[in-house]
């Protein structure tokens, strides 16, 4: 069966796209998928140093497309995680330098061979995500719980669903349980209430998450990070397990509220 | 060929498509258009399409100068005839739009009822999507923060409306705005614009309309 394409994006930035792509990757690392990111960022490239690889770059996205190296040199094996391979973007061109068919055929190239290629969008909706989104089976959109970041993950499922990619599937990132209590933070209700798409996961803010960026070892190793683990139940409901949305949270009884708001969104 | 001018409106603005009658009559014909709904598009970009009409850029220049006057701004020619081509380059105007967008209302057939058009939307209206309409328009999903729907009848939405809205655009005001949970950003009614106070307690279907040059939104109640 060939592999599938999941692309994250988000419209906003500092959302939570970077780590997530990291962490969902590492995670179906861990269940011996075979995994491949690519970074989409072309002239930004973070996703490198969230997983700590930074410093094994030789050849790039732009370079492959442009024919300069093969798709195998620009592959960089995660040498924690055997299966886990990320194309990282070229860090002195732009967004320009590829196209939304250069990514269709860089996939087309790739799926055979892993069971995920997961992409990392830049933010906005300029060219950078129509590369992005031009080749995914599975369109993950990530958002905080503020106001700001859902209204442009609104415009975002409003594209997606205009290029006919959809239905996307959405991830919560940084909730503060207790702020949601006070009523000081949009719950998680509240942004599936005007966002109505599938929910794929819910992560609590955790600084753990912070340390392990800036070590660039995601947080999905980390045995006890809260973050690790919705990280890791996103990656298993990806692979088709069906793990309820109450066992993230232990703390709290949040979370126990969204088995019931679990449902299917679109028109 | 067409025997009108005909207008439409697409995701870069405004389409115009040219008749078959001479540079004079065609002119005359979309400045009349463009009088009738001065309002209703007011700062919109204008795209020509002259199919193989040949336009000098004299003429094109005056046509970008008489838009002017209404707030429009020509930026494109579509012909087919290698001198208007020429001409339009010559002032700098594309000659060409990229494809149009699956998003933009030239999609969606507008339903006649007894004269009247309206455009019916079986979807979640999201952010950044905006409908301009001659007509009623009617939504049957939410309009959602930073969308915009513009009117020139009445807007109804079955779900909650939380985007701006402006029914009667070209001035009608014997319009209504009604949804089952009333909530726009904005509200405009023909020259009036209102802000929706806070809501306390649950959400009721209302109506909003003009009543002695005021908007106001009432409960709709169905025994009533």
């Amino acid at each position: 069966m060939p592999g599938k394409v999941v692309t994250v994006t988000s419209g906003k930035g500092g959302v939570g796209k970077t780590t997530a792509t990291a962490n969902i990757a590492a995670a179906m690392a861990l269940k011996n998928q075979k995994v491949v990111c690519i970074d989409a960022d072309i002239g930004l490239r973070n996703l490198d140093v969230v997983l700590g690889l930074e410093n094994r770059i030789v050849y790039d996205l732009v370079d492959v497309i442009e024919g300069r190296c093969r798709l195998r040199q620009a592959m960089i094996r995660d040498k924690r995680l055997p299966e886990l391979y990320l194309i990282p973007a070229a860090q002195t061109r732009d967004k320009s330098a590829v196209s939304p068919s250069d990514m269709v055929r860089l996939c087309n190239e790739l799926k055979p061979e892993f069971d995920w290629v997961l992409i990392d969008s830049p933010a906005g909706i300029e060219r950078g995500f129509r590369n992005a989104i031009a080749a995914a089976d599975i369109i993950v959109v990530v958002t905080n719980p503020e106001v700001s970041a859902v209204r442009d993950a609104d415009r975002i499922i409003g594209l997606i669903e205009a290029e006919e990619k959809g239905p996307a599937q959405l991830i919560i990132n940084r909730i503060k349980p207790d702020m949601v209590k006070k009523g000081d933070m949009l719950s998680p209700d509240d942004v599936l209430e005007l966002l109505a798409v599938e929910l794929l996961g819910l992560i609590p803010e955790d600084e753990t998450v912070i340390t392990s960026t800036n070590r660039g070892v995601p947080v999905v190793i980390d045995g006890k990070s809260r973050a690790g683990r919705a990280f890791r139940n996103i990656s298993q409901r990806l692979l088709g397990e069906r793990v309820p949305f109450a066992s993230i949270e232990e703390s709290g009884g949040l979370f126990n509220q969204i088995g019931r708001i679990f449902r299917k969104g679109g028109g | 060929m067409l025997n009108t001018v005909t207008a439409k409106g697409i995701r870069e603005g405004i389409l115009f498509h040219l008749s078959d009658q001479n540079w004079e009559t065609n002119l005359q014909a979309l400045v009349r258009l463009v009088k009738d709904r001065q309002k209703f598009w007011r700062g919109a970009k204008v795209v020509l399409d002259t199919a193989n009409v040949e336009v000098t850029s004299d003429q094109l220049l005056s046509l970008k100068d008489e838009l002017s006057h209404y707030d429009l701004n020509l930026w494109a020619v579509l012909s087919e005839n290698s001198l208007t081509q020429q001409a339009a380059q010559f002032l700098g105007l594309a000659t060409r739009i990229s494809r149009l967008e699956k998003d933009t209302m030239a999609d969606f057939e507008p339903i006649y009822h007894q004269g009247e058009p309206a455009i019916f939307f079986n979807k979640t209206l999201r952010s950044g999507f905006r409908i301009e309409f001659d007509g009623n328009v009617i939504v049957y999903g939410d309009v959602n923060p930073g969308a915009e729907i513009i009117a020139s009848g009445s807007v109804l939405v079955w779900g909650k409306l939380r985007g701006l809205v402006h029914a009667g655009a070209l001035g009608n005001e014997a319009v209504v705005v009604c949804a089952l949970d009333l909530q726009p950003t904005q509200l405009r009614i023909a020259e009036q614009i209102a802000i929706t106070p806070k809501r306390h307690g649950k959400p009721q279907p209302e109506t909003a309309f003009i009543r002695d040059g005021k908007v106001i939104a009432e409960i709709w109640n169905y025994k009533g």
